[in-house]
């Protein structure tokens, strides 16, 4: 099926999305859409996927215009999408899911589950994706998730699949094993539109590329470009893709985490027996997969939670048992996953959130009374040392922009003196500006002689950042390696393998990624020869 | 696709000191203590010499059983005894981190409920009419069932519905009223669901199209129908009330064969139009809503719309559609309060059995046949209360008549434990 789209145009208010996009897909080919968080690529596919109505423009299939007006079209014209946030009830099980919406019936109305289960199976054997049509998705790892949205699509005979950032959530190794699935998927005939703000994906994969800026189409292009190239393209300037950092100059180890336990409300040890230090003068990057307790060890440290055991001494004070203002002044800054419903409170202003942690002390404050014209006075600082762009620092911080959101979580946690900072996510969803600029910020704060916590899933981040990884794997440390550890080592061990396992697996099997990554290692890339070309042979392993 | 991965890990991991979470006492203090209490004043400082009597069928029945009696001191020594062994049981459990079965909880209740009965009674001439209290829970737990079904049809598509308490008054009202004026009983069974779909049809309303907080729009209209039924109470149905507020009852059915089984019999089975249709709707829902396709669809509404809306689901289409029907099945319990017994409709008759109907859809998880469970539990409770002060125990009445809301906080609080409410309740959907 050839899928078309002419001219499409959707704004939202001020705030154009697209801007007269043009994109044309084969029939059988894997088309990547390249941009950054921001620039249009979700809303683009909304429209294709019937969920927004465009503004202006059209849809073609097989050269005959469509109106799609709700995604039951799109789907009854052969359009499968698997969403960044999986569309799957996780209190349902496999099957279920998988025919929601379209559910074979017996009489009265009942589901006929054999045959529900019989469609699961069919398409999970087609491809080996090893699906249990009965379990239920909560329980399910979000790699297999994943493999269930694919099923989904199929089963309705989906002809293209357009894929919304597919590896935001997945292991290395997991990824490889979609790069395989989307391959098996193209010689099978089906159309991937594969959307993705990672440049290196993009060139292990795609037959061809869409590089999407500020809403508008700004250029097609091969996926042997270099991976520099494309990144200037994506964000419209030239970009230097690593950090600048000096080498790091470990003081003291003033933070000691020893024998952590942390064990939910069900029971489930999310954080088990972890221990690490970190020095001055030093990044240490946890790394793994979302939810192997990352998030449990950080509202431990600040004391949003209480550990079953364990302790977290900060210059030889224990913090564990102590309230989150007493961790806050001891001198700990907290940059929050999650920052639009953690780091700032989006109906106040931004001044007001500059100063959330400090509204109690001088010179905010003076006994019951707020003082406004310091609290502005600081606000009018902070923005500018950290370059939050904003009309006024009145507004509320949900104009924000993502990245200035995070400026303002940033400025906030650093303006005061820090003996620990812990960043969660630190450029989740940023553009390449910001996440640059939050990683210089970060880096200053490390040379400042600050001890550092990066908790990240991005291995990018991870090795951009980190003078020490600290691998986490269901609640447990798998293992402590120097920053700039080869990228599938630190995969497999964010899958659980342990670190010399992971060394010997790694060495005998390098994932496309991987591949791409040594192959990019000499200073020169060889132009001819493409990611997915190196990636091959993996295949026949 | 060869894959090395996961498997490997769990034997390379060093062993490490298992550090385990503390220990929640809670439950199998609260048993002890409370069989303890009922050892020493049911058993110990009871009454000795006297005798405690139960009945267990009815005048009407098949079979007659005469009534049994016990010695009420030791019976109710054994009985608490027995709850303390089972609050032994569970501290065994606890202390080795199992988790005790239902059947524990289930037990010890109905010892200690036993035991308290004994007590109660002891030297009473009258029996205790055990049938009776089962008949009679039943009875109240009508309108409990009709409104926790509403409960579950709403929130499992994602409605809040705080209004059944409305819907059930606005059944009520507009039953009796029919019912007088067509002279039938069965006209009041089939007007009563269309004023509980108004008021439901109100509340998806509001809650989709202007997208105002369930909550309060629930409370609203709850306050909204007792306004409008009470005025026309007083200035309609007090005027002339056998022309609009004298409704024939329903007539009692007796299943033949099956009214006839000792005990079980005549509470099942000898009781009117409006029981039976429960049986039905109970049952029916419990298979419709975890069997069917429109179950599903119901209930993927209520987890996840988004998920729903991008299979081509129509959420808010399945959201008002459930809603109205979920308001006509608590209106049809709103029959309960007049037509079910021939009663006048009266001035906020139904006396907060919405929220009651509330906690009962809670602790029942959300479905149908726990909703049913949990409401007979209520019933009981109510029941117990009525049947007691009847024959006049040693306890002020006003402690009797709050037994009922007692047994539900602690039964939503304690029994519940955590149950999860379909994800998406009580927000809106916009795309």
């Amino acid at each position: 099926m050839k899928l078309e789209l002419q001219g499409i145009t959707k704004t939202f208010g001020p705030l154009v999305a697209n801007d007269h996009i043009d994109l044309v897909v084969e029939p059988g080919e894997i088309h990547a859409l390249l941009g950054e968080n921001g620039a249009g690529k979700s809303t683009l596919m909304n429209v294709l996927y019937g969920l927004y109505d465009p503004d202006e423009g059209q849809i073609l299939v097989d050269d005959a215009p469509v109106r799609f007006v709700g995604p039951g079209d799109a789907m009854a014209a052969g359009i499968g999408m698997v969403h960044q946030h999986f569309m799957l009830v996780p209190v349902f099980t496999v099957a279920e899911n998988v025919v929601l919406g379209h559910e074979p019936v017996r009489g009265a109305g009942l589901i006929d589950l054999p045959e529900a289960r019989r469609r699961v199976k069919e398409i999970s054997d087609q491809f080996g994706f090893h699906v249990d049509p009965d379990a239920y998705i909560e329980d399910l790892p979000v790699g297999v998730q994943q493999r269930v949205e694919i099923i989904k699509a199929l089963s309705r005979q989906a002809k293209v699949l357009i894929l919304d950032e597919p590896t935001a959530v997945l292991t290395p190794q997991e990824t490889d094993e979609l790069i395989g699935i989307m391959r098996q998927l193209k010689e099978s005939g089906t159309s991937i539109v594969f959307i993705t703000h990672k440049l290196r994906e993009v060139r292990a994969v795609a037959d061809r590329i869409t590089i999407i800026r500020r809403g508008k189409v700004v250029g097609t292009a091969e996926p042997s470009t270099s991976e520099t190239e494309l990144a200037s393209l994506m964000v419209g300037r030239s970009v230097d893709l690593g950090v600048d950092r000096s080498v790091a100059v470990p003081g003291e180890a003033t933070v000691q985490v020893r024998n952590l336990t942390v064990i939910d409300e069900a029971g489930v040890r999310q954080v088990d027996d972890v221990s690490f230090d970190v020095a001055r003068g030093e990044i240490l990057a946890i790394a793994g997969v979302q939810g192997n307790g990352q998030t449990e060890l950080t509202e431990v440290m600040l004391g949003l939670q209480s550990p079953v055991a364990g302790s977290v001494q900060l210059d030889g004070v224990e913090l564990v048992g102590r309230s989150v203002r007493d961790v806050l002044h001891a001198g700990v800054g907290f940059v929050p996953e999650d920052r639009s419903t953690d780091g700032v409170i989006a109906d106040f202003s931004i001044a007001e959130n500059l100063i959330l942690d400090l509204h109690r002390y001088e010179p905010f404050a003076r006994g019951v009374a707020l003082r406004p014209a310091a609290v502005r006075e600081n606000a009018d600082k902070r923005i500018a040392e950290f370059d939050v762009r904003t009309g006024s620092i009145d507004a509320h911080a949900s104009t924000l922009s993502g990245g200035n959101q995070q400026k303002v979580v940033l400025a906030r946690e650093m303006s005061r003196p820090l003996r620990l900072l812990i960043a969660s996510q630190p450029t989740r969803g940023l553009d390449v500006g910001s996440i640059e600029f939050v990683h210089t910020r970060i880096v200053q704060e490390r040379d400042n002689g600050t001890p550092v916590i990066i908790v990240s899933t991005e291995l990018d981040e991870v090795l951009a950042l980190a003078d020490r990884i600290l691998v986490m794997y269901r609640g447990r440390v798998v293992g402590d390696v120097p920053g700039g550890t080869d990228r599938d080592v630190l995969g497999l061990m964010m899958a659980g393998v342990p670190e010399d396992e992971a060394v010997r697996q790694a060495a005998e099997h390098h994932t496309a990624l991987g591949g791409a990554d040594l192959e990019a290692a000499p200073p020169t890339p060889a132009p001819t020869t493409t990611a997915a070309d190196t990636a091959t042979p993996q295949e026949e392993l | 696709m060869s894959a090395p991965t996961i498997d490997a890990p769990a034997s390379a991991r060093p062993a490490s000191p298992q550090v385990l979470p503390p220990i929640r006492w809670h439950a199998p203090i609260a048993y002890g203590v409370v069989a303890l209490f009922g050892l020493v004043v049911f058993g110990l400082l009871g009454p000795s010499g006297e005798t405690s009597t139960f009945g267990i069928s009815t005048s009407r029945d098949f079979v007659q059983f005469t009534p049994f009696s016990v010695p009420s001191k030791l019976t109710a020594t054994i009985l608490c005894l027995g709850a303390l062994a089972l609050a032994g049981v569970s501290f065994y459990e606890t202390r080795r981190r199992e988790k005790a079965g239902v059947w524990l909880p289930i037990t010890y209740g109905v010892l200690m409920v036993f035991a308290f009965l004994v007590w109660a009674v002891a030297g009473k001439d009258s029996a205790l009419p055990l049938t009776g209290l089962l008949q009679g829970s039943l009875f109240l737990a009508i309108p409990l069932v009709f409104g926790a079904l509403a409960g579950l049809l709403c929130e499992r598509s994602g409605i809040i519905n705080i209004a059944i308490e409305g819907q059930l008054l606005g059944g009520a009202f507009l039953a009796a009223v029919v019912a007088t004026l067509t002279g039938s009983a069965y006209a009041g069974l089939i007007a009563a669901p269309i004023a509980g779909a108004l008021v439901g049809l109100l509340l998806v309303l509001f809650s989709i199209k202007y997208v105002v907080n369930q909550i309060i729009v629930g409370v609203v209209l709850n306050v909204l129908v007792i306004g409008v039924t009470s005025y026309l109470f007083s200035t309609v149905l007090k005027e002339n009330p056998d022309t609009w507020n004298n409704p024939p009852g329903l007539p009692v059915i007796s299943i033949p064969v099956l009214s006839q089984i000792p005990i079980i019999g005549p509470v099942l089975f000898r009781q009117t139009a409006l029981v039976y249709i429960m049986y039905v709707v109970v049952i029916v829902l419990q298979i419709m809503v975890f069997r069917s396709r429109w179950g599903l669809r119901l209930r993927s509404v209520g987890e996840h719309p988004k998920a729903a809306d991008t299979v081509g689901i129509k959420v808010n289409r399945t959201r008002l559609r459930s809603t109205v029907l979920g308001g006509a099945v608590a209106g049809l319990g709103g029959a309960f309060f007049t037509v079910a017994a021939g009663l006048a409709f009266g001035k906020e008759m139904t006396n907060g059995k919405g929220y009651i109907a509330l906690a009962a859809m809670i602790l029942g998880r959300w479905s149908p046949k726990g909703a049913l469970a949990a409401a007979l539990l209520f019933g009981f409770a109510n029941n117990l209360q009525l049947q007691l002060s009847i024959i006049q125990t040693p306890i002020p009445s006003q402690i009797m008549l709050m037994t009922p809301y007692i047994v539900t906080i602690f039964a939503v609080a304690g029994l519940v434990g955590r149950v999860r409410p379909p994800a998406a309740e009580g927000i809106p959907y916009t795309k």
